[in-house]
């Protein structure tokens, strides 16, 4: 747990000095959910697609740090010295992941925020738990995806592009869960929040799978054994 | 070659035996054998390709034995990769570093994950000769040879038993290379394993104790001392 913690304390300090989250990802998602708003154009409709708009940005946010965090390791072959330097590979998976969760779990606050003030959605009730527990599921699913995918193309050229096109496809599930359990919690008409807790329990599902294949396959994949 | 391989025994760092490693689909090595005792300094020669760089990749851990078997510190490669790795430090072409750290915090990091306490840090900061001032500069305003040092003084934090470096005298200026020759010759002298790639001759002057020459991914050459 030590090792898992110090990793995950080198990348947040290290974002810490460079202000990666909060001078170019924040910005940028904030951008994503105002121009979806503009372009969309409509109120009624704005509300109804919030939830599915903040889990979109997530999502686009969430590959930006991914490449952000797998940069770091990769600029100066660190990866591979730390691999060097852990008794178990699957405690650096889990020690990236962990970081990238506190980053995307800030990120998606601040989204829902950003989905309160700018679309007028609401959250009241029983809706706050599920939807805590929804931004907790859904940003641990996202990390452990985001980090697996992220030493996959770690080492291979034009990997800015190739982690979208492989790891966009399996977030999709996520992406359907998060929306509809969140709908569910901001109190939209299509589903209700008991209907909610079913779609947060499948996320939680979905982190389970990702986080058992990303620590069986993260040590073959960071050494490119074939 | 085998009768060494068997001559050296149970003492053996590294114990290499038809080593084939392939690497998609090219045997990169291509039946090496290898013994080197505990406690020698060994450099490892060869062009571009002939497999040197993979030879260390193999006893770190890092890279999967194909074929024959490899001991490294008296574990087998084979089935005990992490192991291995916990036991062997390798200092690649590249340092390892994180640029947006400071040299001491790239130390400390390696200390925290291996168990090391801070006067550990500040001994291996001290033996490598990063005083504080570089040692509370971000390694990417670094010059090559203290990123150098501060790399090997993570080696040294984890007291690493076998040292494994790839080409580390590239890019340092010649007052750097001696620096780096002192300190592997320290390293052995502390009970410390070192082998090292390098394409020139005499990286360690005329006293490097035994070289070992690769050719098409096997063992062309290898010269003691002694020998020559």
């Amino acid at each position: 747990m030590n090792t898992v913690l110090a990793i995950a304390r080198k990348d947040l300090t290290i974002e810490w000095r460079t202000r990666t989250l909060l001078a170019r990802v924040v910005p940028f998602a904030l951008l994503v959910l105002v121009l979806f708003a503009v372009a969309l154009d409509s109120e009624p409709l704005i509300l109804r697609a919030a939830a599915g708009l903040v889990w979109l940005a997530m999502l686009f946010a969430t590959m930006l740090l991914v490449q952000r965090s797998f940069d770091l390791e990769t600029a100066d072959s660190a990866l591979d010295a730390l691999l060097g330097f852990v008794s178990s590979s699957s405690k650096v998976f889990f020690g990236k992941a962990l970081s990238l969760f506190v980053q995307l779990f800030s990120l998606a606050v601040v989204l829902v925020c950003a989905a309160v003030v700018l679309y007028g959605a609401r959250v009241e009730g029983g809706g706050v738990v599920l939807l805590v527990t929804v931004l907790l599921t859904a940003t641990v699913g996202l990390a452990l995806v985001g980090t697996l995918y992220g030493v996959v193309v770690a080492n291979m050229n034009g990997r800015d592009s190739l982690l979208p096109l492989l790891a966009l496809p399996v977030l999709a599930p996520l992406l359907i869960g998060a929306t509809r359990a969140t709908e569910a919690a901001f109190g939209s008409d299509t589903i209700d929040v008991s209907n909610g807790w079913a779609w947060a329990a499948l996320l939680a599902v979905y982190a389970v799978v990702f986080g058992s294949a990303g620590a069986a396959a993260f040590a073959p994949l960071a050494q490119g054994d074939s | 070659m085998a009768s060494d391989t068997a001559k050296a025994g149970s003492d053996a760092a590294i114990l290499l035996s038809g080593v084939v490693v392939a690497l998609g689909g090219f045997p990169a090595l291509a039946g090496v054998d290898l013994a080197v005792r505990s406690g020698e300094l060994v450099a490892l020669r060869g062009a571009n390709g002939t497999g040197k760089s993979t030879l260390l990749r193999l006893c770190a851990g890092l890279t999967p034995l194909t074929r024959g078997s490899a001991r490294v510190l008296g574990v087998d490669v084979a089935t005990q990769r992490d192991t291995v790795r916990s036991l062997v430090g390798l200092l690649g072409h590249d340092n390892g570093l994180y640029s947006d750290l400071t040299a001491r915090e790239n130390v400390q990091f390696v200390a925290h994950l291996v168990g090391a306490g801070t006067s550990d840090v500040d001994a291996a900061l001290d033996r490598l000769g990063v005083d504080a001032r570089v040692a509370a500069t971000r390694a990417g305003a670094l010059s090559a040879g203290q990123r150098r040092r501060t790399a090997l003084a993570s080696l040294v934090v984890r007291r690493a038993q076998l040292w494994l470096l790839d080409e580390p005298h590239a890019g340092l200026d010649s007052a750097a290379r001696s620096e780096l020759d002192g300190i592997l010759r320290e390293a052995t002298r502390s009970g410390a394993t070192v082998v090292y790639t390098t394409h020139e001759s005499d990286a360690l002057g005329a006293t490097v104790p035994r070289t070992i020459t690769l050719t098409s991914g096997v063992v062309a050459r290898d010269v003691m001392e002694h020998s020559r």
